[in-house]
Parts: C-alpha cells; sequence; structure tokens
C-alpha cells in the first residue's frame, strides 16, 4: 500500500464512527428530538463494547452490546424528555456527563487490556483497482455498513412513507398529532435508533479502530458528531462528506506530527484542526438560508405536550 | 361499526351532554347535538363560544370531560383523529395541520391510509381541484402557499378521503364568490350522496343558502337550533352573540387630504422560487380614506404587503413613497417611524410573538409611543397601554399577562389591531383584518377602521373578503397574477365585476388611464 492509500485508508476508517452517530442523531433530530447526549452514548457503546468482546471473544457480540448499551442510555433520555416533558439541552448534556463517568468507572479493570485486530474485509475484484481499490474495498466491516447504513436513510427518509412522516413530525408535532400521528411514540423510535446507533459507533472505535479501551477515548467525536449534522443540514450525503472531511484532517495532521515534515507546529493545534476544519467547511456550505430553512425541523429541542 | 344506513332513523353522529374544561375556561357545557345522513349542519357561534373544541372532540384531537357520542347508532369514544378517520369523519381545520417544508402530494399523502403513490396521488389531486374549482399545483412546497391556496389543500386532502362526515371549520374566508358557489355544490353533491357536514361558519347569508339546521353555541352552551332558510341573518346573529348584530356606518369620506401612501410602478421578482411576481403597480392613498385590494389569494398580495411592511426592500427608494418619504429601501421599523401601522395576514408569527405575552407584544410596535426611558421599558405604561387594548377592543383573555398563543385567533386579531389603531397611524396597512373572526366581532374592528379613516388616517385593506371590502372600502382594486387594477369608487362597481376582474380581466382602456395618470 503507497503513501496515498494508506491516507485514504485511514481516513474512510477515522470517519466511520462519526457517519454512524451522526446518521443516528439526523433521524432523531428529524423527529424533532436534540439529545446532546452522544458523547456519553458513544463511550457507554465503547466500554461495553469493548467488556464484551473481551469476554465473549466475538467483536459482533460487542457491536451489539454497544448498540444496547446506546440504546439505552438514549431510553433513559427520552423517558426524561418525552414523557417527563424535561428540557432537552439539559437532560441531553447530563447524559454525556453521565456516560463518560460512568464508561470510565465500569472501565476501570479493561485499562490494560488489548483485543485481538480484526482484519478487514476484502471484496473480490473490486480491491483490485488501483490507488482506492484498497482504502474502499478491503476494509473493516462497520465500514461497509455505514455505506449500507447512509443508503437505507437517505431512501428511508426521501423515498418511504414512515420517512415522510419522520419529516413532517419533526416540523409540526401538533399538526401531526392533528392529522393523527403518535408524536410521543415515534420520538421514542428516532430516539432510540439515534442512541442505538450512537453505541454501534463507540463500539466500533473501541473493538475494531484501536482496540483498546483507555478512558475519554471518544474524544469529543459524539460533540463532532452532533455538529456534523446541524452543519450538514440534516442531509445524509453532506454527513458524509463532513465526516470523512473530519477524518481526512486528523490522518493528515497525525502524519505531519508524525513525519515531522521539518515544521513547527505546535502538536495541540494539529490536534484541534480536525475539529475546526469540518466546522468551518460545513459552516460554509451550511451558509444557505433556504437549504436550512426547508431542512431542518422546526420543532427541533421543543419538548411537545399532546393536547388531552 | 354497524350499518345504520338501512336502519331506519339512526343519526349519523349524536352528541349528548358534551362538556369539556379547561384550567381556566369550561370549553363546551353540556352540548348535544344530532347531525343526520346527507344533512349540511351549521355550527354557529362567537369566538371562544366553544366551537372548535367542540369539533376538535368530535376529530379525537381533545377528549371530552363529561357526556356522550354516538357515531351511527354506536357508542363510540374516538382516541385520536387517525380513528376518527378510519370511522369516517375528515375535518378541514381552521388553524391548518399543514408541514411547511412539504409539497402539496406529500401533505396529502400524510393524512390518507397506506402508501399512495405519490404521482398518482399527484394526478388524484389535479382532478379533484379541477372538479371542485380548487386550484392548487401539487408539486409547490407549503410553505410558499398563501393561507387560500393553503385551506384548498386541506380542502382536498379531506375530500380524498370519502369521509362520510365532513367538518369543515371556516371554509370559505378565502375563496372568490365563484369559488364559494362552486364549493357549495360539492358541498350539497357529497350531501346529496349521503355525507353528513359540518358547516362552521360566520358568514350567516352563507349558512342560510347552504345549511339545512343550524345549531348555535354561547360561551360554551347551545342557546338554540334553528332551520337557517326560515330565519334572517339578523335574528341567528341574535341568537349568537345575544344581541342585535352592528351594522358598520359608512359615511362618505369627507374631503380627501394629502397623499399617505404612494406606489410608483413598483415592480418586484419574488425572492420565492413560486412567488408571484410584482408589476407595475402603482396606486395613491390619501388621508381619509380606505382603499382596498381584493384577488384571489396567491396572486401577488403577500408579495405587495412584504414590499409594503418593508420586510423585503425593492431597488428603487421611489417605488413606495409613505407619508412622503421615499421608502423603497427603509426598514420596517424606519417606515413605522414615518408613520405607517401594519397588520400582517399571519397572526402568530408574523403580528404577534405566541410565547410572549400581550404586554410584551403591545411593546413591539407601540415603543416609539413614549414608551421607553433611556432604553428601558417602562412598564407600568406598556401595560397600561396593553389594558387599554384589552379594554377598548373587547379582547377576550386571561389578562394582559397572558401569552399571545392563548387566545383564540379572533381575539388576538382583535388585540392586534387594537395596538396598531391605538398607536394612531397616518397610514395603515392591514391584511385580512377579519378572517376567521365571528361577525359581531368582525363589525367591530371593521367599524374601528372606518372610524380611524374619519379621524383622517389613510387605511389600505388587502382582503379576500368580497363582502368585507363592499363595507369598508371608498375605492376597490383587484390585485390578479402580480398586477393591479385601476381603482373604482365604490358606488361605480359592483360584486360581480370585481368578480370578473379577479380573474384579471380589467378593461384595457382603463389601464391606460391609469399609466396617463401616474
Amino acid at each position: 500500500m503507497d503513501t496515498l492509500s494508506a491516507i485514504l485508508f485511514a481516513t474512510i476508517v477515522a470517519g466511520t464512527p462519526l457517519i454512524i452517530v451522526a446518521l443516528g442523531q439526523l433521524i432523531a433530530e428529524k423527529s424533532g428530538v436534540l439529545n446532546l447526549g452522544a458523547e456519553g452514548m458513544m463511550a457507554m457503546g465503547a466500554i461495553a463494547g469493548f467488556a464484551i468482546t473481551h469476554h465473549s471473544g466475538s467483536p459482533w457480540l460487542g457491536v451489539l452490546a454497544g448498540m444496547a448499551a446506546g440504546a439505552l442510555m438514549s431510553f433513559l433520555f427520552a423517558i426524561v424528555v418525552l414523557t417527563l416533558m424535561g428540557n432537552q439541552v439539559a437532560t441531553g448534556l447530563a447524559l454525556s456527563i453521565l456516560g463518560v463517568g460512568l464508561s470510565a468507572f465500569i472501565g476501570k479493570p479493561y485499562e490494560s487490556e488489548i483485543l485481538p485486530t480484526i482484519g478487514p474485509i476484502r471484496i473480490p475484484l473490486l480491491a483490485d483497482i488501483p490507488i482506492i481499490g484498497d482504502p474502499l474495498f478491503n476494509q473493516q466491516a462497520l465500514v461497509y455498513l455505514s455505506w449500507l447504513l447512509f443508503a437505507a436513510i437517505a431512501w428511508f427518509l426521501y423515498r418511504s412513507r414512515p420517512g415522510l412522516v419522520l419529516r413532517a413530525l419533526g416540523e409540526s408535532p401538533t399538526s401531526a398529532h392533528s392529522i393523527g400521528y403518535p408524536v410521543i411514540r415515534i420520538r421514542y423510535l428516532a430516539t432510540l435508533f439515534g442512541g442505538a446507533m450512537a453505541g454501534v459507533g463507540g463500539a466500533f472505535l473501541s473493538v475494531f479502530y484501536t482496540p483498546l479501551w483507555v478512558e475519554g477515548m471518544v474524544a469529543g467525536r459524539g460533540w463532532i458528531a452532533i455538529a456534523l449534522v446541524v452543519f450538514a443540514t440534516w442531509r445524509p450525503l453532506r454527513v458524509i462528506v463532513g465526516a470523512y472531511l473530519f477524518g481526512g484532517v486528523m490522518v493528515a495532521q497525525l502524519f505531519v506530527q508524525g513525519s515531522g515534515l521539518g515544521v513547527n507546529i505546535p502538536s495541540q493545534f494539529l490536534s484541534a484542526l480536525p475539529y475546526l476544519a469540518t466546522i468551518i467547511v460545513l459552516v460554509i456550505i451550511s451558509r444557505d438560508q433556504n437549504t436550512v430553512r426547508l431542512n431542518a425541523p422546526v420543532s427541533l429541542g421543543q419538548p411537545y405536550r399532546p393536547e388531552a | 361499526m354497524t350499518s345504520a344506513t338501512d336502519g331506519a332513523p339512526a343519526f349519523r353522529l349524536e352528541l349528548e351532554g358534551i362538556t369539556k374544561i379547561y384550567p381556566s375556561v369550561i370549553a363546551n357545557e353540556d352540548v348535544s347535538l344530532k347531525v343526520e345522513q346527507g344533512e349540511i349542519h351549521a355550527v354557529l357561534g362567537e369566538n371562544g363560544a366553544g366551537k372548535s373544541t367542540l369539533m376538535k372532540m368530535i376529530y379525537g384531537v381533545a377528549k371530552p370531560d363529561a357526556g356522550q357520542m354516538k357515531w351511527e347508532g354506536e357508542l363510540v369514544h374516538v382516541e385520536n383523529p387517525a380513528h376518527a378517520r378510519s370511522l369516517g369523519i375528515g375535518m378541514v381545520f381552521q388553524h391548518f395541520s399543514l408541514f411547511e417544508t412539504l409539497n402539496v402530494v406529500e401533505n396529502v399523502a400524510l393524512a390518507l391510509p397506506g402508501n399512495p403513490e405519490l404521482a398518482q396521488l399527484a394526478a388524484q389531486i389535479t382532478e379533484v381541484s379541477n372538479r371542485y374549482g380548487l386550484p392548487v399545483d401539487p408539486e409547490r412546497l407549503v410553505h410558499a402557499l398563501s393561507v387560500g391556496e393553503r385551506q384548498r389543500v386541506e380542502i382536498i386532502r379531506c375530500l380524498l378521503q370519502n369521509p362520510r362526515l365532513l367538518i369543515m371549520d371556516e371554509p370559505t374566508s378565502v375563496l372568490t364568490p365563484q369559488a364559494v358557489r362552486k364549493l357549495f355544490d360539492t358541498l350539497r353533491q357529497l350531501a346529496a350522496e349521503g355525507c353528513s357536514i359540518l358547516y362552521i361558519s360566520h358568514k350567516l347569508d352563507e349558512i342560510q343558502e347552504l345549511c339545512h339546521v343550524a345549531t348555535v353555541l354561547r360561551d360554551g352552551k347551545v342557546t338554540g337550533d334553528c332551520i337557517p332558510s326560515q330565519e334572517t341573518p339578523q335574528s341567528m346573529a341574535s341568537l349568537m352573540i345575544g344581541k342585535e348584530l352592528p351594522v358598520p356606518e359608512h359615511d362618505a369620506p369627507s374631503e380627501l387630504r394629502e397623499v399617505r401612501l404612494k406606489l410608483n410602478r413598483l415592480s418586484k421578482p419574488s425572492e420565492d422560487p413560486f412567488g408571484t411576481e410584482l408589476r407595475n403597480i402603482e396606486f395613491e392613498l390619501r388621508s381619509g380614506e380606505i382603499l382596498g385590494i381584493a384577488g384571489v389569494s396567491g396572486n401577488g398580495q403577500q408579495e405587495l404587503l412584504y414590499a409594503l411592511s418593508g420586510e423585503e426592500l425593492v431597488s428603487d427608494p421611489d417605488s413606495v413613497v409613505i407619508c412622503g418619504h421615499p421608502s423603497g429601501c427603509d426598514m420596517p421599523d424606519r417606515r413605522r417611524r414615518n408613520g405607517m401601522g401594519f397588520v400582517p395576514e399571519e397572526r402568530l408569527g408574523r403580528g404577534a410573538v405566541p410565547r410572549m405575552s400581550l404586554t410584551e407584544n403591545a411593546l413591539l410596535t407601540a415603543h416609539p409611543a413614549d414608551m421607553l426611558n433611556h432604553g428601558m421599558i417602562r412598564f407600568d405604561r406598556i401595560s397600561a397601554f396593553a389594558r387599554n387594548c384589552i379594554d377598548d377592543f373587547n379582547v377576550k383573555c386571561g389578562g394582559e399577562e397572558h401569552a399571545a398563543n392563548s387566545l383564540s385567533g379572533g381575539n388576538l386579531q382583535k388585540f392586534i389591531m387594537g395596538r396598531e389603531i391605538l398607536l394612531a397611524p397616518k397610514l395603515l396597512v392591514v391584511a385580512q383584518p377579519t378572517w376567521g373572526v365571528d361577525v359581531g366581532a368582525a363589525a367591530f374592528i371593521r367599524q374601528r377602521l372606518i372610524d380611524l379613516r374619519d379621524e383622517g388616517t389613510a387605511i389600505l385593506v388587502i382582503s379576500e373578503e368580497l363582502e368585507e371590502l363592499f363595507e369598508v372600502s371608498d375605492r376597490i382594486a383587484v390585485i390578479a397574477d402580480g398586477r393591479l387594477s385601476p381603482a373604482k369608487q365604490l358606488a361605480d362597481t359592483d360584486i360581480d365585476e370585481i368578480g370578473v376582474w379577479m380573474s384579471g380581466m380589467w378593461d384595457q382602456p382603463a389601464t391606460a388611464e391609469l399609466d396617463a395618470h401616474a
């Protein structure tokens, strides 16, 4: 593998957890639920995934466990904000802090453990394409799954009727209720999906990406995923672009740090670069007010109380 | 569910002793109502009389606290609107239940069972819209539609569900007289086919023309049932408001004084890809007169209003002259300081901030009227102003500290009109002053507009209700496809002529004359 292929490969791997988490959040937000707890749900997904993989030896059971952990966290969140009408922003922040802290507590015994590295799955023929073949088609299974997830969500939102209902509900829960859709139930499902995907994203980090458990290993990716959704103006394709951009800059700055390249830039600045670059680019592409108006869920973050 | 069509006397819908209590108000008390198959049944009542609440309970949006409902002879508890629709109940809402970021087809699809093919549905929509004279483009996004067009979408959406009971909440307020006639034909045809219709309207002449039976509500209670064809509008109005209906007094304007609003060949491409382009609009509006602009919704009214209010600016400052100031490039605040008052079409969101109190909403436009002390709010003055507005305009609300969205549409409209009128503007631009407002309140608002004119204010009323324009205007013009007809003195025209003009056909010589005049 030459350098370019290697960078491309690493970019895609780095972008994958963001795609999974952000697409999950996109669904939740389209229903009008703003869950700022992604960071905490990812952390819980990461530790659950790591622990189960460690004990069972099956990374897939680990991913399932991560999914369950994320969904459980989002279920707590949903009870507070959907049933008890709590404030979504405050509850989400609390969920983040809870998840990060709790995962560190649970993860103490696993600090020194390392999981066996999981090899990529090679897709015959396609992987033989020069330069891009290897990074695109000789990848971790979850990378392919993230693409499937993207296709499924794009189809769901813009081609299927439940997706139409979801978009409508996020725009006006009152109208959706008055024509007979179960607003709270749909929001529960969307929130749970968001949580499950955040858990999968976390498990990807600890089971496939590193693969080890370190406290705080999510490192702000949950927040980046939330920002991605907003700046991608709630459109799946832009989420993918943003996630790979983040991954690309992340890998490039690591490359610069590692090789030295003879430039003297503080490493802290380089580490901040992916976050900065992603947000700047996404802000620029989301300038168009019409796009925002047409895609932003109007009711985002507002509790909905059905008329009795 | 059993079929009652062959059972002899079963009513389609029976309500008995329905009571609904909200924390601050009894919305319905012991309301009973019977609707027969194929009957067009009017529900009459002032704002806050409980009509909408009653309809919401029938449609399953709200649940009654007491009383029972029978559907085709069977006792039912309507759990939710989906349940209501499965029973065969359809409803056209007064406050629309449409989704702005979706297009018309998607909005309709959301209310239909199953998973209709969108392309096929679009064809169905076009067919229904042609059949019932409700023109609407299925591909357009709802946020780009005017209020009238949105209502058409609501009506079409209901008709596509083939309901056996159709609830219509103020359905005709934004239709042309011709379209109202078409709609009535449709409703009669539906009724003849056996569909029952619950018809809420404040237009007594329409109820007389259309409805078989009427139930009158006042303060949440039934005050009487009547056969509209055997009543006069006056007798029904007095059943409804408990006293005689005031008729606005409308003398000819006294002398006309200076020009307060002048449009010079106002042209403006629409910022919205689906909007209407304004083309060479010009007129003069003088102190002490009311100019009415009629037109079917979606013909440029919104664009004209935005250009007048300053929410959208035009490139040539001289094309909008407000009280002598070239204002085309002025922001709304500047225009208000030059003496303009403005009441937009949408009450919540543009006319008032839904979650703010009435006091705070009053402050939004009244702040130049000595409500500030070096930038600090003088709360005593602003609450006094809001209280004054509530008293003077008879706004039914819990007090000036209640949020704007806690008021019914008509009461909020009275408050907003009051807020602008009490500021004694030199020029007042009003859109749909009495949309969805009941007869009593509408007559009151119209009278206040005429009084304000007599005090020398120049008033522009843009409305889709012809009767209203004929009641208040001194001169009347028509907007069609972004062009404005010449303005005619009220005495020189009639509803039929204006109705023809609304389709854009005013005579060529008159237009030329207007051009020459400018």
